[in-house]
């Protein structure tokens, strides 16, 4: 920071430290600088390495690092997390990379009962600060299994903290946070949105790192847009949908507040039931399917919490109560904007 | 050769007591004195007196369940005393003997078979983990940590004294599961510092070892590269000297190394099974003979090693250790209520703090409404 007054030519971008880049640009950025920050850091999995992974998120740190640090693994996802938890045992802060959602199911068994519990019942006594990064949900025309929305089924797993960035200033900021979390993260990267850009301040995190508890951020929630006639709580790839069903909506007079969760374990209903309050009408929106998801225990809460104020019922706009279907299906499948827009008019029609 | 078969075992000492000479692997165990093969029968005898304990006190009520290491004892002593710092052990559920070598407080274990936590030792600071009793997952854990001793510079350094490695314990029915064969691609290609150590008691709860496998557990190895070997797992001397070569070829970094200890379960898999269901009692009056313990007692009697003096100082540590097993066990209370909430994550996490927030509320409600009253 102090020496950036002395590169004279570019000491005003230098300051600033903001940059455009992609949300997989970003991931990366932030890898590196957690690599850079703890020698402890390691990344692991299938095509990490020298490929730079199937999305190119570990571009070049494999010849940055060194393949001790960026480590490619057998293909076998149980091994991946369970060797992971045995180096966290020792120190190290594995980010491990699952290649795609549907294929994290054979390391379901390690997440569930084996890194999510080991500090319950260790008495604290063994931290496991691993990182599983996803790139998950759908819609970029993909074949089976490479489009699943697994949140919920981690979600429901005490132990584990699961989070998902929806811009790439979060995507560099919230991987580092989850690299130095002293638990556990699930860090599910939506992958449509690997290639959105935005602007990125690289300064900002650092010194939230410096600071006691800077991890805990990772579990806020935060109003993307103001709005006061209806809420919509979206996050990871929904959040831009639910940013253009504002924009429509807006256009047609109605005013929607976008709540991006962020977080999923823990999840900031706080911040989701003041907004409840103050607009009376809320649509979930994610991918997964509806039935049994973060939508119905979000409902459930601001039921309980904040009854008297809703002018409407809580809305899920999500998957159906099926595998993920066919890509050519998949738009439809998915909460699409008119089908995010046609539950806004329904809670309006209250 | 099938996998039942006995054939193929290193073995240093027969079913009657005597030495077998074996040049290959008698440097392995060449440093036993007398007094050291005291140490073994004084630790098996322990071993098996906390056991009986265990077992007589879940019977009463007093624990929810016990799995018996019963007629393994010199497949995990001769094992638990080839380890040394800073080594480290991976346990499935059933190594009690190995927790004796790492001085785990015996008594101390039955918290999590009596409900009340579901570790009970500080792994560290004795170098053993906890039980895992998802079967197969801890060899993942192992091969993780293993590596990481590796990376640590703490394997083939130079100074054999100071090189540690890894040594897993698991069972035979284990070894269909794919986390363990997982375990051996991501040791061997990692060349980890890491002892594979598989009790086999010949049965997965009730199915004999030859619903896993058609080949011996040993042989499983070849396909991971991973040189093996087959040892008579009741004979404490044998496992002792195939542990002490494994650990040092780990610990040089040679990579890993599986050992098939060929035992038998003596009790059911555990309290709640019922091993005349599956087995004949002649097949366990073969196995009787085979007992670890008393085969080093003749041996020691023939060396005449085994003076009364120290058999009865064995005998009496041994009731004493059951005499604290029962009042330990029967004088735990109920750690506080609240305390179920503790250590779910490292930081605070906003789902607990309001459950455990709520449910102090509700109890104090009972509290207040006693007070009214």
């Amino acid at each position: 920071m102090t020496d950036t007054h002395h590169r004279v030519p570019a000491a005003t971008e230098q300051e600033s430290a903001v940059r455009t880049m992609t949300m997989a640009g970003a991931i990366n950025a932030g890898l590196r600088a957690a690599m850079e920050r703890d020698p402890k850091v390691l990344l692991m999995g299938e095509d990490v390495g020298q490929l730079g992974g199937v999305f190119r998120v570990t571009d070049g740190l494999h010849k940055d690092f060194g393949g001790d640090r960026v480590i490619d693994t057998p293909l076998a996802e149980s091994g991946i997390v369970g060797t992971s938890i045995g180096m966290a045992m020792r120190g190290y802060r594995p980010v491990v990379e699952i290649q795609f959602d549907g294929f994290i199911f054979p390391a379901f068994n390690q997440i569930t009962t084996q890194l999510a519990k080991m500090h319950y019942r260790s008495h604290g006594s063994i931290q496991l600060p691993v990182v599983i990064r996803v790139p998950f949900a759908g819609n970029i025309g993909a074949i089976e299994h490479h489009s699943e929305s697994i949140e919920a089924l981690f979600a429901h797993t005490a132990g584990l903290r699961i989070c998902s960035p929806a811009t790439p200033q979060d995507a560099f900021d919230m991987i580092q946070q989850s690299i130095f979390a002293p638990d556990p993260v699930i860090f599910l990267e939506p992958k449509a949105r690997y290639w959105d850009k935005g602007d990125v301040d690289t300064d900002a995190v650092r010194t939230r790192l410096d600071a006691a508890a800077a991890t805990a951020d990772i579990g806020r929630a935060r109003v993307a847009r103001p709005g006061t006639d209806v809420t919509v709580v979206a996050y990871g790839p929904t959040v831009r949908t639910a940013l253009q069903v504002a924009d429509v909506a807006a256009g047609e007079g109605t005013s929607v507040e976008v709540v991006d969760l962020r977080s999923i374990s823990p999840l900031d209903a706080a911040t989701v039931i003041r907004s409840a309050k103050r607009t009376g009408r809320v649509i979930v929106v994610h991918e997964a399917p509806t039935a049994h998801g973060v939508g119905a225990e979000l409902a459930a809460r601001i039921g309980e919490e904040a009854f008297f104020h809703l002018k409407a019922p809580v809305m899920r706009v999500g998957g159906f109560h099926m595998p993920y279907p066919p890509s050519k299906f998949e738009h439809e499948y998915l909460p699409n904007l008119d089908r995010v827009l046609d539950a806004v008019d329904r809670v309006m029609a209250h | 050769m099938g996998p039942l078969s006995d054939d193929g075992l290193v073995q240093l000492l027969d079913v009657d007591g005597t030495r077998v000479a074996d040049p290959d692997w008698e440097p392995y165990a060449s440093h036993l004195t007398p007094e050291a093969l005291r140490v073994f029968w004084r630790l098996m005898t322990l071993t098996r007196t906390f056991d009986a304990e265990a077992t007589s006190l879940q019977r009463q009520g007093e624990l929810g369940l016990w799995v018996s290491c019963l007629g393994q004892e010199g497949a995990q002593i001769g094992s638990g005393t080839a380890i040394r710092e800073p080594d480290y052990v991976f346990p499935s559920y059933r190594e009690h003997g190995v927790a004796l070598t790492r001085n785990v407080d015996l008594p101390q274990m039955l918290t999590l078979f009596r409900g009340l936590e579901h570790g009970s030792w500080d792994p560290a600071k004795h170098s053993f983990h906890l039980y895992t009793l998802v079967i197969g997952a801890h060899t993942l854990h192992a091969t993780g940590y293993a590596i990481a001793m590796d990376k640590d510079g703490l394997v083939g350094s130079g100074s054999p004294e100071n090189d540690g490695a890894v040594i897993c314990y698991f069972g035979d029915g284990a070894t269909s599961q794919g986390d363990v064969n997982e375990s051996f691609v991501f040791a061997a290609v990692n060349n980890a510092p890491l002892v594979f150590f598989v009790q086999n008691n010949q049965f997965a709860i009730s199915e004999p070892t030859t619903r896993q496998s058609r080949v011996t557990l040993a042989q499983r190895a070849d396909g991971f590269g991973i040189p093996r070997v087959r040892v008579d797992g009741n004979d404490v001397i044998a496992v002792h000297a195939v542990t002490q070569w494994a650990l040092r070829h780990a610990r040089s970094g040679q990579g890993p190394v599986l050992i098939e200890a060929f035992t038998y379960r003596m009790a059911a898999h555990t309290t709640s099974d019922d091993a005349t269901r599956y087995r004949t009692r002649a097949e366990e009056e073969k196995w009787r003979q085979r007992d670890p313990i008393d085969r080093l007692e003749k041996h020691l009697q023939q060396l005449g090693q085994l003076p009364d003096e120290f058999r009865t100082a064995v005998e009496a540590e041994a009731k004493a250790l059951g005499k604290r097993t029962r009042e330990t066990v029967k004088a735990w209370e109920r750690p506080p209520l609240l305390s179920m909430f503790d250590h779910v994550y490292a930081e605070p996490h906003a789902q607990v703090e309001a459950e455990r927030a709520w449910f102090d509320r509700y109890q104090q409600s009972f509290i207040d409404e006693g007070s009214h009253a």
